[in-house]
């Protein structure tokens, strides 16, 4: 429809003003599709009506986004991202400018809810399969912001310029060193000098405050579009748009997001803000795990801390990379012949089995194979770290049960998806913790639960009977 | 290998639980209050008088000690020594590359000590107030010093005419294990007052107390403020989250 043959926009409410809001709306509707977005994803985007306790962390991820930006614009007012200034102009937002402790603390504090609300907000997508076939698109693109996220917070971390900023940086960007062939040049251009130093906290502020923020809303636009697109699945895990009013031609079980969701999302963030002003007014530093105590100190090059943990939300990650000793390898290098010969005796498609055999042997040639090409376990801690945090990507093909919801399938993918948050959760709590034999044994343990929960999936969500979906949902 | 794996999960468990740092902190004393501007301003005076020889406080301003109940003259009466205006940092003369000459390290800033000294084992203050507690008599370092909180700590115990000398004693003792009047022996190391010095040990730990209530201050002179905000804004959120409740029921009476 051309712009200027649309239809005046009516204002439902009667007031005063209501006339000239009318024509101001119609006005702008005429050059811009203001009503057509308006309907589309708020007043007739039509959501499932049965929501649960899960589905509040998606807005409330968008609220923290908000917030961060927010503070982060005032931070930036009075931050300096120089090394010789940085950690004073820290204490200086805290002491000296009017507010600044409360930005400071609303920021640091809104750092780790992020990861909390990301982390329910992916689990939700687990639990009821939020990713199968039509949205994995949006759990794609979910994922690209989960990564986004995580090197908004890498970068971050380093501008208070304290010692756990500065050997947290140092420890990550040394991970790069362990790639063959290019891994020292590649450390050193990323930290543009022999050490973390000035250029490097210059170059991670121009990423936290521009670069990766862009991208961060770019992906957040893109996450919504598809899933507007295809539509919100729901605890049962059934399509409501199979099933529609033949009056209206809406989906039966759906209600449209304004005004259900805003105000049922309202309460969900006047929640969220109470847990939020618990931790912020009360316990900013969390028994130092939001806040690290260690980073009160200011960075010092020449002094190594004794324990270098990175901050709770990558230790799961952190922990898989330490798993990986010279010990493991023999294991991992087992794991992989084993999954070799499960493919080989469960999958028809030759090429499938050839292609898995190649990768086996050489996968297995670099682990445990003549010892003047096997790489450094610390590389293999790495690839697993790297492959740890990638494999979300996958779960749409992975997952080959006939249900998407976990209320219908079998206890087999139940025990599945319990054992992989209690190894999330342990690696995660192992990861803040220094290393001891058993801790490390421990960290072994769980990491190949982990993997083993993905990598096993396509098999496990086959094996077993799931119970039939219903028609509508079930509330 | 298995089995060994299996064991060493389940040996692990509670050795992961117990995992602290190595020493036992005395925990500051419970009457101290950070809201006491008694303590605060003893504190203070301790602090500008002993420990501003060597240690600044380069993120405090000296005009933010009225949060302490001084006024400006006061301020500038008592604590500033060095003609400092009232609106300057509390920052220190000392040329950092000397100190470290002089001593091997350079005395550490204290604005925010007492927040980076804070672990598993207690709180900053807690530390702080062990730390200036343990300092005693050892020949075999340079300044004469050492310190059982902090090892071979650079630092000489410049409060040492106030608390006297301690020294570290090794005691054996004996606890009864079992039920066949078994005995365990052990060695405690023990700190001893061997010189008193001018205060009395109680008088001591008490201005110790002090000084350390105005370091925690220091190192977050905003946490009053942001406990006393805090509480309005729960309560505004505890009526907010009513009302939101109710928008919340009221549009979905008619959704089922």
């Amino acid at each position: 429809m051309a712009a200027a043959d649309k239809q005046p926009v009516t204002v439902t409410w009667a007031g005063p003003l209501s006339g000239a809001v009318g024509c101001f709306l119609t006005w702008v509707d005429q050059r811009f599709p203001l009503m057509s977005l308006w309907r589309d994803h708020l007043a007739e985007y039509y959501a499932p009506k049965n929501f649960n306790f899960w589905y509040y962390f998606g807005s409330l991820a968008m609220f923290v986004l908000v917030l961060q930006i927010v503070t982060g614009i005032f931070l930036t007012m009075h931050y300096k991202p120089d090394a010789a200034e940085a950690f004073a102009s820290v204490e200086y937002i805290m002491r000296d400018v009017p507010g600044g402790w409360l930005i400071r603390y609303l920021h640091s504090t809104g750092a780790s809810f992020f990861f909390i609300v990301v982390y329910l907000h992916m689990f939700r997508g687990l639990l009821y399969g939020s990713y199968r076939k039509p949205r994995e698109l949006v759990w794609i693109f979910g994922m690209l912001i989960y990564l986004c996220l995580m090197a908004e917070a890498f970068f971050g971390y380093l501008l208070p310029w304290g010692q756990m900023s500065y050997w947290g940086a140092q420890v990550i960007v040394n991970l790069f060193d362990a790639i063959p062939f290019i891994g020292p040049t590649l450390a050193i251009w990323i930290r543009g000098d022999y050490v973390v130093a000035d250029a490097t906290l210059n170059r991670f502020f121009a990423f936290h405050v521009i670069a990766i923020p862009l991208l961060l809303l770019g992906l957040v636009a893109a996450h919504i579009m598809a899933l507007h697109e295809v539509g919100s699945n729901n605890p049962d895990g059934v399509e409501i748009k199979k099933v529609k009013d033949p009056k209206t031609g809406h989906p039966a079980d759906g209600i449209p997001f304004h005004p259900y969701y805003t105000v049922k999302d309202t309460l969900g963030v006047v929640a969220f803000l109470i847990f939020f002003s618990v931790v912020l007014f009360f316990m900013p530093e969390f028994g130092g795990y939001f806040l690290e105590y260690n980073n009160f100190i200011p960075a010092d090059p020449l002094k190594t801390p004794a324990h270098i943990a990175p901050v709770w939300y990558f230790t799961p990650y952190y922990s898989i990379l330490r798993a990986v000793t010279e010990d493991f390898m023999i294991f991992l290098a087992l794991g992989v012949a084993a999954y070799v010969v499960l493919i080989w005796r469960t999958v028809r498609d030759l090429r499938a089995k050839a292609g898995a055999a190649v990768m086996g042997v050489v996968l297995v040639f670099f682990m445990k194979g003549p010892e003047q090409f096997v790489l450094d376990p610390k590389v293999w801690g790495v690839v697993l770290m790297g492959v740890g945090t990638l494999i979300y990507f996958l779960l749409p093909w992975l997952d080959q049960s006939p249900v998407k919801s976990i209320r219908y399938k079998g206890p087999i993918a139940k025990v599945a998806l319990a054992l992989f948050v209690i190894s999330f959760v342990v690696l995660g709590y192992l990861g803040t913790l220094s290393v001891t034999e058993g801790r490390t044994l421990l960290a072994q343990i769980f990491t190949l639960v982990y993997f083993a929960f993905f990598l096993l999936m396509p098999w496990y969500t086959r094996m077993e009977r799931t119970r039939p979906e219903p028609q509508r949902v079930t509330g | 290998m298995l089995a060994r794996m299996l064991a060493g999960a389940l040996v692990c468990v509670p050795l992961a639980a117990a995992a602290a740092e190595g020493v036992k902190l005395d925990r500051l004393p419970a009457d101290i209050s950070p809201n006491d501007p008694v303590s605060l301003q003893r504190g203070a005076q301790v602090f500008v008088n002993y420990c501003m020889g060597c240690h600044g406080a380069a993120y405090m301003r000296y005009n933010r000690l009225q949060d302490l109940g001084l006024t400006e003259q006061q301020i500038r009466d008592n604590l500033i020594f060095n003609g400092a205006k009232i609106g300057e940092l509390m920052k220190i003369a000392m040329d950092p590359n000397q100190s470290r000459e002089w001593f091997g390290a350079t005395p550490p800033d204290l604005s925010v000590i007492a927040r980076s000294r804070s672990s598993s084992a207690g709180s900053g203050a807690d530390w702080l107030y062990s730390y200036l507690r343990g300092f005693y008599r050892d020949p075999a370092r340079p300044t004469g010093w050492n310190n059982t909180v902090y090892p071979n700590a650079a630092m000489p115990h410049v409060l040492w005419q106030l608390q006297g000398e301690q020294v570290l004693r090794t005691e054996t003792q004996a606890i009864p294990r079992g039920s066949k009047g078994e005995v365990e022996r052990f060695e405690v190391q023990k700190l001893v007052l061997e010189k008193p010095g001018a205060m009395k040990p109680a008088d001591y730990d008490r201005m110790v107390a002090d000084l350390v209530n105005f370091l925690a201050h220091v190192a977050e002179p905003s946490r009053q403020a942001r406990i006393d905000l805090g509480i309005y804004v729960l309560l505004f959120l505890g009526v907010l989250f009513v009302l939101a409740y109710l928008l919340k029921k009221e549009y979905w009476k008619d959704v089922h």
